[in-house]
């Protein structure tokens, strides 16, 4: 077992940052050939004419999601080196549904936004600039983030919550993913005459 | 008939645009792409990616300027006074996506001036909105620990508990608003 490199230090915090960078022009390159700097492309998900965006993040976290039980299971990757972040499930569901009320009115999400920037879109700016100020605003209200994390129940995944294996949970996923592109092409056929001329 | 979509625009406003001309790369293709980066980052850093880190950085520096002792003890901003932008992970990563979007946009002769919007939208309305859509994502993605990348993409392939509440909630939320709002994309 090796990876992750840095967990076992294998690489150290500048050569991690040298890694961000590279991983980062992925990231993007990435989002931006998938359209995804076009906040009208990333919003007709919701209008369901173009579902862009569950294919790529639903297709994205089936890639990962198997790549990661393949090096744990063969014994590659030590996944107690791989941080999770804590389950808080209120502060999660309504912070959600905020995000969820972001996306559509201004158009993008965090990362979204800075791709859009990228390809010259200036509403892509300014909503980074409104997530900056939201950050700011949500600081002024220590309790909140207190709250959050006085009900945190910690790394909780859903093999723990349904009492079933690893392996059987990622295969559950896969078949679910296929099931969701099959809705998601039918949906485009269904509403392509909400797309806007 | 909502109030909003029976009311007329006004001609003279500047109205915004959409950029969607051009060819995007297949979704499953661009999402196997996305995956394989996701997963590089577990298996390199076993830490996946994300984007509300970097502007928490940059925001706890800032306030760090001005008032370091209420930033130093503030619950929300501690973490990331301790790690300003230039040793922030995350911030090399945003700021390095922001060149990889620019360099793909390029390829493709995608880079275009423009404020993004449905047919009916003007640009006033677009900034306004686009402005408090951020706000309002960002206090979500306090809330929640992480965003569409932090949670949704990292936290789902982890089959993490809360990433997948939260992501099925990012969905509900946007749908439940999509109606009031569809004058400003469609």
């Amino acid at each position: 077992m090796t990876l992750p490199l840095y967990g076992f230090e294998l690489i150290g915090d500048g050569t991690g940052l040298l890694v961000a960078l590279g991983l980062g022009f992925g990231f993007g390159w990435f989002l931006e050939r998938a359209g995804f700097g076009s906040g009208c492309r990333l919003c007709g998900q919701f209008y369901l004419y173009d579902m862009t965006v569950l294919k790529v993040m639903f297709t994205a976290i089936v890639t990962a999601a198997v790549g990661l039980w393949l090096f744990s299971t063969v014994g590659l990757l030590d996944l107690e080196y791989v941080y999770m972040t804590p389950t808080s499930l209120t502060a999660q569901l309504v912070g959600g549904l905020l995000l969820g009320a972001g996306f559509i009115i201004g158009g993008y999400c965090p990362g979204t936004s800075v791709v859009a920037g990228a390809t010259g879109a200036k509403d892509g700016f300014v909503f980074v600039g409104g997530f900056a100020f939201g950050v700011f605003v949500y600081a002024l209200f220590p309790g909140v983030e207190n709250w959050v994390n006085a009900n945190s129940i910690g790394a909780v995944t859903l093999p723990q919550v349904f009492g079933i294996s690893y392996g059987l949970l990622v295969a559950i996923l896969v078949v679910a993913a296929l099931a969701a592109f099959a809705g998601a092409e039918w949906s485009e056929r269904k509403f392509a005459h909400l797309r806007p001329k | 008939m909502s109030v909003v979509a029976s009311m007329p625009p006004a001609a003279t406003a500047p109205r915004a645009t959409s950029a969607l001309t051009g060819r995007f790369m297949n979704p499953y293709l661009a999402g196997f792409g996305l995956g394989l980066v996701l997963l590089a980052a577990f298996l390199i850093m076993g830490r996946g990616l994300g984007a509300t880190a970097a502007s928490a950085s940059v925001v706890a520096w800032l306030t760090g300027l001005v008032a370091p002792e209420w930033t130093a003890s503030n619950p929300a901003l501690k973490n990331y006074a301790a790690e300003p932008p230039w040793i922030n992970w995350t911030f090399y990563l945003v700021v390095a996506a922001f060149v990889g979007a620019w360099v793909s946009a390029k390829l493709a002769g995608r880079i275009r001036w423009r404020v993004e919007g449905g047919p009916h939208a003007t640009i006033q309305m677009r900034y306004a909105l686009a402005f408090a859509g951020g706000a309002i994502a960002a206090f979500g993605a306090r809330l929640a620990k992480g965003c569409t990348s932090g949670q949704a993409l990292t936290g789902g392939a982890q089959l993490n508990l809360g990433s997948w509440v939260f992501m099925l909630a990012v969905f509900a939320g946007a749908y439940a608003l999509a109606l009031l709002v569809r004058r400003e994309w469609r």
